[in-house]
């Protein structure tokens, strides 16, 4: 299939889609509309409510507290889970005492945090970002540990043989090991930042997209329910391009990210 | 006035015993004695699993023997043998680094400023064929080509003493008969003491000095130490054509064929390590 018959499906199964959402929700059909305005909306109003939120500028305020708060949980949740990782990675006895821990934290559905962090760091940014970060923590957490200990035996005998010390291996070694397994899944911890901003917007903030669509939902405004969640899927897939772009460059000697050179 | 150089290795009565999952204790090498004079040249050949590569760790301070000695010229190995660059069976270069930069890594954690470390890897890549490659990653070469990056970085630190562990074990047979050239090219130049570890006896013969026999494991002994008199410069194709050569093979290859069953039918067996 060529770029341009693939474009062009693509665009015509969104067609399709918005032409039959629009016409089942306003059209009555035997007499009666099959998507009830109420609950389905349909697809004109909800442009017509992205339009607003863009023409007003309102819109950017609640993206740019959204932005801010993954970015922050993004940092801070990596750096821990970068830390621990390697800290239990290269001490097995603190990594044993504290597994049962570890997984037990990591079984827990993170929303039933929100009310707590809520309660520790108020309805602002920070309680968002706390979320946030316990979700982007386990990830990075757990790749870094993996990269760590999966360091091929004998690359590690190498590097001892060139004459590298603790430190040297550390960086020379370990880290860049570690740090490709958490590239690997960088999309899903970028991914998991966000939902942690949105979810803690959602379940009590005064501001981001979450907050946004948690209003419009008190109000029963279904067109303001759909538009948040569309302008949230494409700052999500703005963001997943940005994600995309920088492995690219950073992985370069990985056999996938540059096989045909 | 010639003073004799210290032995570069010594083992001595050399035993390595590793502790299974169930408790119980596998003697892979036994009373093993070898030496390596300084600018020698020793193939050890044996059979699969025999426990050559347990031999070379030893050396490398890698393993440590559950009994008896390694010493270093005259000195006895304890942690890391520091005068020795080891070359992997398996591939060891560094994957997140450039071939360029692979070769120099060697120089750059022993403090010699980066762009000097660049030019003599770059150097190096050059004499091992491989000067158009240097910003490849290790994934974008060939078998082959790794070898001789890897090559490369052992030398670049110019090491008295060269394990090597079947290194050219992966190969095509016409790359390793490069390789094995290549080697004996570089070799000539420095005449390091090198402990060449391999199955192929034809490889041992027309590379080295010595030629070394170890039994079936496991408790593998040394049982055969032929003097490989051959003469140098040798080609290693052409080599295997000689009178000589075939002689030399016929004998030695007298003694292995008996351990190369032994550790055929201990393979086949369930339970062998």
């Amino acid at each position: 299939m060529s770029r341009v018959t693939l474009l062009a499906l693509q665009v015509l199964v969104a067609v399709v889609t918005l032409v039959l959402w629009q016409v089942l929700s306003t059209v009555p059909v035997f007499g009666k509309v099959l998507l009830p305005p109420f609950f389905f909306s349909n697809p004109v109003d909800v442009f017509s409510q992205i339009v607003k939120w863009f023409s007003t500028g309102v819109i950017w305020k609640h993206l740019a507290i959204t932005l801010w708060e993954s970015i922050l949980a993004f940092v801070i949740g990596s750096a821990g889970g970068i830390l621990v990782g390697f800290w239990f990675a290269r001490q097995p006895r603190v990594a044993a005492v504290f597994d049962p821990y570890v997984k037990m934290v990591n079984a827990l559905p993170r929303v039933v945090l929100a009310p707590i962090f809520a309660l520790w760091f108020g309805l602002g940014v920070w309680s968002k970002v706390a979320l946030g970060v316990t979700l982007v923590f386990f990830i990075v957490f757990f790749n870094v540990y993996q990269g760590v200990k999966e360091v091929p035996t004998t690359v590690l005998d190498n590097g001892r043989m060139l004459g590298m010390n603790e430190r040297q291996l550390m960086r020379h070694v370990y880290w860049p090991s570690a740090l490709s397994w958490m590239f690997s899944s960088l999309h899903t911890s970028v991914g998991f930042a966000v939902v942690g901003a949105v979810v803690g917007e959602y379940l009590g903030s005064a501001a981001g997209l979450g907050y946004l669509i948690q209003q419009a939902e008190g109000v029963f405004d279904v067109a303001g329910v759909f538009a948040g969640m569309f302008v949230l899927s494409v700052f999500v897939i703005l963001i997943d391009m940005g994600v995309t772009a920088v492995e690219k460059r950073l992985l370069v000697w990985r056999p996938t990210a540059a096989a045909r050179d | 006035m010639a003073m004799t150089k210290p032995t570069a290795v010594a083992l001595d009565g050399a035993t390595v015993a590793f502790r299974l999952a169930d408790g119980r204790v596998y003697t892979a090498v036994e009373q093993a004695n070898l030496s390596v004079e300084h600018g020698e040249f020793v193939a050890i050949v044996g059979p699969t699993g025999c426990g050559k590569s347990t031999l070379l760790n030893v050396t490398a301070g890698l393993l440590k023997p559950a009994a008896g000695t390694a010493r270093i010229f005259d000195r006895p190995l304890s942690g890391l043998n520091r005068d020795a660059g080891y070359l992997f069976q398996a591939d060891a270069l560094f994957p997140w680094k450039t071939a360029i930069d692979n070769v120099a890594i060697g120089l750059e954690i022993r403090g010699t400023p980066r762009a000097e470390a660049l030019a003599r890897a770059g150097r190096w890549l050059t004499s091992v064929g491989l000067g158009a490659f240097a910003g490849r990653y290790p994934h974008m070469l060939s078998g082959g080509q790794r070898k001789r990056v890897a090559l490369a970085q052992v030398l670049i630190r110019d090491p008295k003493i060269l394990l090597m562990d079947e290194p050219f074990g992966p190969l095509d047979a016409q790359t390793r008969q490069i390789m094995g050239n290549l080697l004996l090219e570089l070799w000539t130049a420095d005449r390091k003491a090198v402990l060449f570890v391999t199955h192929d006896l034809e490889e041992a013969i027309a590379l080295a000095d010595r030629v070394v026999i170890m039994s079936a494991g496991p408790s593998a002994r040394i049982i055969g130490d032929w003097r490989i008199t051959l003469p140098r410069p040798r080609d290693i194709a052409e080599i295997r054509m000689e009178k000589d050569f075939h002689a030399l093979h016929r004998e030695i290859w007298g003694v292995l064929k008996d351990e190369v069953m032994k550790g055929y039918v201990q393979s086949t067996q369930v339970g062998a390590a």
